[in-house]
């Protein structure tokens, strides 16, 4: 266990290293950081003074080995556009990125596991077929369509009057398809609670919440339809095998062999692949949080790349490069939990 | 006694008219930009977004009217004292946020300091001092006769000297201007506006309140409290005025238009704008643009009137000159050409009937459409066999590589900070001069000084009249040697939900007046 984490620890180290050199190493490409924070009609002149103060002129290994000197004493360096230490920008902006997170792991934990469970127990219903259909086209969508669509259909509001108001069959077509609108389309809203530091929560208000579902089922419309065919997938290979077979025979309740014996053993692969997940998660809240103008650090790190904010884009790859070695670090540990037989640091024991 | 008590009435009803004014300033307005300002020092930078914030928390001096004309706000009145000077008389009674009264002291700490501010101090550097004459009377000193005295006092916004005045309890300079990092200025504000900052996280939201003793009582405006929340996707600011998530919004992109002229709840307005948007052909990597022919091909074979048309969605101007309408240069007999018989005769004529290759680079983000226009531009030269090798980048990329002239044929987008012709000049089409700056975004490397000359002088002409006369023939010689490719002026558009009423309070320059909007 000790090795384990030693060995996770020094990859860590070694993960933020590279990121931090690639990171360095491209800046010249993501543009002129000065651009942004002057005026068009300021000369020449006076944009190498400013340079010069920031010691953009240094060779790239000065600034490199200035960075990581700060970097070493846990300064990540001072976002151009906010004023701020990067990783108070980053702590900031954290929380929401969170929130959105857990709602759409909620949402996909909620709806994945009884539907992954039901399809594989009833391959042939009616209802898995629907099911799997439905998340055929779930996966094949993009994440900001399924957000615009809902945006039109929630928020906005879409009146339908393709059928002869005048029939009851066609007024009640038309109430049918049409929706109301109304839930919010931007941002987190006002009431937030705050909890302890910089972190305000909407997950304890009524707006909070309402402000969280639309943002929540798009980030979770891309992940749901890949847990739910990968649950099915796992319990179906399950349910072939010769223990649930013999639990069969020696005359279980179904219901205690579905959901103590098989679903157990099926959960095993899907927490590997959730944690692997939850890293891609994060690219897709970018996404996400560009369209609902979620104020999390996808749109922070989104709008840090066409400002050329260099520090809080290096900043940044270094703190989502953390989080994955961690999450995986976490699933690992979990998964050595719920199998025993599995062993960690891959020694012979 | 019927008539007494109507009196006694009547008295009473006056008396209360201004309380009831500042009482009814109870409406809240929600409203989503495309961004927020980047700071709270008015000076750090020059931007329309921080414009925008000057005329909600300061007020100028003077300020533009919706005709380009002035309309007095903290200066009441001013006069012509020679042709150096000009004399203004300052509002008395105005109040700061912090409670201290504005005097000349305040407008003289502002004045240095915008001489201080690298953004500002080129366009203040015409003028040589501020002479205070006494608490509500000073004089603005130009070294030379200074057409453009009023346009650019619209830019002196007093701030509050004492406030500003000091050090901070780690040891800095509250007047320091920094353009990265965090000062004094950058994060408190005390002006004479009719809002106050009350809260503010950047990038996420803004949040203003009515300033209680602003000095504008006659002022119909009854918005208690504004929430500027940043949008820069566009389809999801659009959303959030439809769903009813926010009052008012800025800007609507062309392809939303239409959608929000059917929505029964909004409201749009639309103007053309004052930005310009051209090409520049550059004579020092291709020979070919040394001839004034080739230049003039190019200029028949665009089509402004079809890309406006067309890719704009008709949300631009066409044009054939830099000046928009109103500005003083503004030639009215100069019409976008569009002939391509006529451009293949004078390639023709040039000796360049099988055309060559050029390259071409444009953003992609930074003005509307800009990198559709430029694939249009493209295609409209392959008719007159110029190639086009295109690379479209993103404006961070994309200004480094206009710095260092690093295409044959670069689009640029130029706004007047001084809401006049003779600004687009000295930038774009002077001859390129390290040393006085002049040219500094001149791509084409054109250069003819016998027009410098004609703008140098025009620049010192107090008799307005004159003064247009000299740009106009600037725009006609310019027009006529085809000295850069201009495309259109892009159009502005707002909406807002119908009870807000924001025209009277939009204008040109794109700062809404919103201490004057009401909201019903």
């Amino acid at each position: 266990m000790l090795a384990f984490l030693v060995q996770r620890i020094s990859q860590a180290v070694l993960v933020m290293f590279v990121i931090s050199v690639i990171a360095f190493a491209i800046q010249d490409g993501l543009g002129d950081p000065l651009q942004q924070m002057v005026g068009m009609s300021v000369s020449q002149e006076e944009r190498e003074a400013i340079r010069d103060e920031m010691g953009l002129n240094d060779p790239l290994v000065v600034q490199y080995l200035h960075f990581a000197g700060n970097a070493l004493q846990g300064d990540l360096g001072t976002s151009y556009f906010y004023g701020k230490p990067t990783l108070d920008v980053i702590l900031e902006h954290l929380p929401a990125t969170l929130e959105l997170v857990i709602g759409a792991s909620l949402i996909i934990l909620v709806f994945s596991v009884p539907i992954g469970v039901y399809a594989a127990i009833r391959p042939q219903a009616w209802l898995s077929k629907f099911f799997m259909g439905v998340s055929t086209v779930g996966i094949s969508i993009p994440v900001f369509l399924t957000a615009i669509v809902l945006i039109q259909l929630f928020s906005i509001g879409v009146t339908v009057d393709w059928f002869p108001d005048d029939s009851g069959w066609g007024q009640w077509l038309n109430g049918a398809l049409s929706t109301q609108g109304g839930l919010p389309s931007y941002g987190r809203g006002d009431d937030l609670t705050p909890l302890f530091g910089t972190w305000n929560s909407g997950f304890f208000s009524q707006g909070g919440i309402l402000h969280l579902i639309l943002p929540s089922v798009s980030l979770a419309s891309i992940m749901l339809p890949l847990f739910i065919r990968l649950i099915r997938a796992e319990m179906m290979e399950v349910l072939q095998s010769d223990y649930i077979r013999y639990a069969r025979a020696k005359g279980l309740s179904s219901a205690r062999i579905n959901f103590l014996h098989a679903l157990k053993n099926t959960m095993l692969p899907v927490i590997t692949v959730g944690g692997v997940q939850i890293g891609i998660m994060v690219a897709y809240t970018i996404l996400t949080e560009t369209v609902f103008q979620w104020p999390g650090v996808g749109l922070m790190f989104l709008e840090a790349i066409t400002r050329s904010d260099i520090p809080l884009i290096v900043a940044y790859l270094m703190v989502v490069g953390l989080i994955f070695v961690i999450t995986n670090t976490v699933v690992d540990l979990i998964y050595g939990l719920v199998n025993p037989t599995v062993k960690l640091t891959g020694k012979k024991a | 006694m019927k008539k007494l008590l109507t009196a006694f009435v009547g008295s009473m009803a006056l008396a209360a008219a201004p309380m009831a004014m500042s009482a009814e300033a109870n409406k809240e307005l929600k409203m989503a930009y495309d961004a927020d300002p980047v700071t709270l020092d008015i000076h750090e930078q020059l931007s329309g977004g921080m414009l925008q914030l000057s005329h909600m928390t300061f007020d100028p001096l003077l300020r533009w009217t919706k005709d380009l004309g002035f309309e007095p706000r903290l200066a009441e009145s001013w006069e012509r004292v020679d042709e150096n000077t000009m004399r203004f008389k300052l509002r008395e009674g105005v109040k700061f946020h912090s409670g201290n009264e504005l005097t000349t002291k305040d407008v003289k700490f502002t004045f240095d300091r915008l001489k201080q501010s690298q953004d500002f101090k080129a366009i203040f550097k015409p003028f040589s001092e501020l002479k205070v004459v006494d608490d509500y009377t000073f004089e603005l000193v130009t070294s030379e006769p200074y057409p453009l005295l009023l346009n650019t006092a619209t830019y002196i916004f007093p701030m509050d000297s004492e406030f500003y005045t000091g050090e901070t309890e780690n040891g800095q300079s509250k007047s320091a201007i920094t353009k990265h990092g965090n000062s004094f200025a950058s994060e408190n504000l005390s002006g004479t506006g009719p809002y106050v900052v009350t809260g503010r996280q950047q990038g996420v939201r803004v949040e203003f309140e009515r300033f209680d003793d602003y000095w504008d009582t006659e002022s119909p405006g009854n918005v208690g409290k504004i929430v500027l929340t940043p949008i820069k996707e566009n389809n999801t600011r659009v959303s959030a005025l439809l769903s009813g998530g926010v009052d008012f919004i800025a800007p609507v992109p062309p392809t939303d238009l239409e959608r929000i002229r059917r929505d029964k709840n909004s409201d749009l307005v639309t103007m053309s704008g004052t930005r310009i948007i051209l090409f520049h052909m550059n004579q020092d990597r291709v020979e070919a643009f040394k001839d004034p022919k080739v230049r003039q091909a190019i200029a028949y074979a665009i089509n402004q009137e079809g890309i406006a048309a067309k890719i704009m969605k008709g949300f631009a101007t066409p044009a054939a000159q830099m000046s928009p309408d109103g500005y003083q240069g503004h030639n009215e007999s100069l019409t976008p050409r569009f002939d391509v018989a006529k451009a293949q005769q004078l390639m023709k004529e040039a000796g360049y009937e099988d055309g060559f290759t050029i390259t071409m680079m444009a953003p992609n983000n930074r003005y509307v459409n800009d990198d559709k226009i430029a694939q249009a531009v493209a295609a409209m030269l392959a008719r007159i066999n110029i190639k086009v090798d295109l690379k479209t980048l993103p404006k961070a990329q994309y200004w480094p590589e206009y710095d260092a002239r690093a295409a044959d044929m670069m689009m640029i987008g130029w706004h007047a900070d001084t809401e006049d012709s003779a600004n687009f000049f000295e930038f774009l089409t002077f001859c390129p001069d390290a040393d006085t700056g002049a040219g500094q975004y001149n791509a084409g490397n054109y250069c003819n000084p016998e027009i410098d000359a004609l703008v140098n002088k025009a620049n010192v002409e107090t008799d307005l009249d004159k003064r247009a006369a000299m740009l106009k023939e600037v725009e006609q010689r310019l027009y006529d040697d085809a000295a850069f490719v201009p495309l259109h002026w892009q159009d502005l558009a707002w909406a807002s939900k119908k009870n807000v009423k924001i025209e009277p309070i939009l204008n040109v320059m794109n700062f809404p007046y919103l201490g004057d909007l009401v909201v019903e």
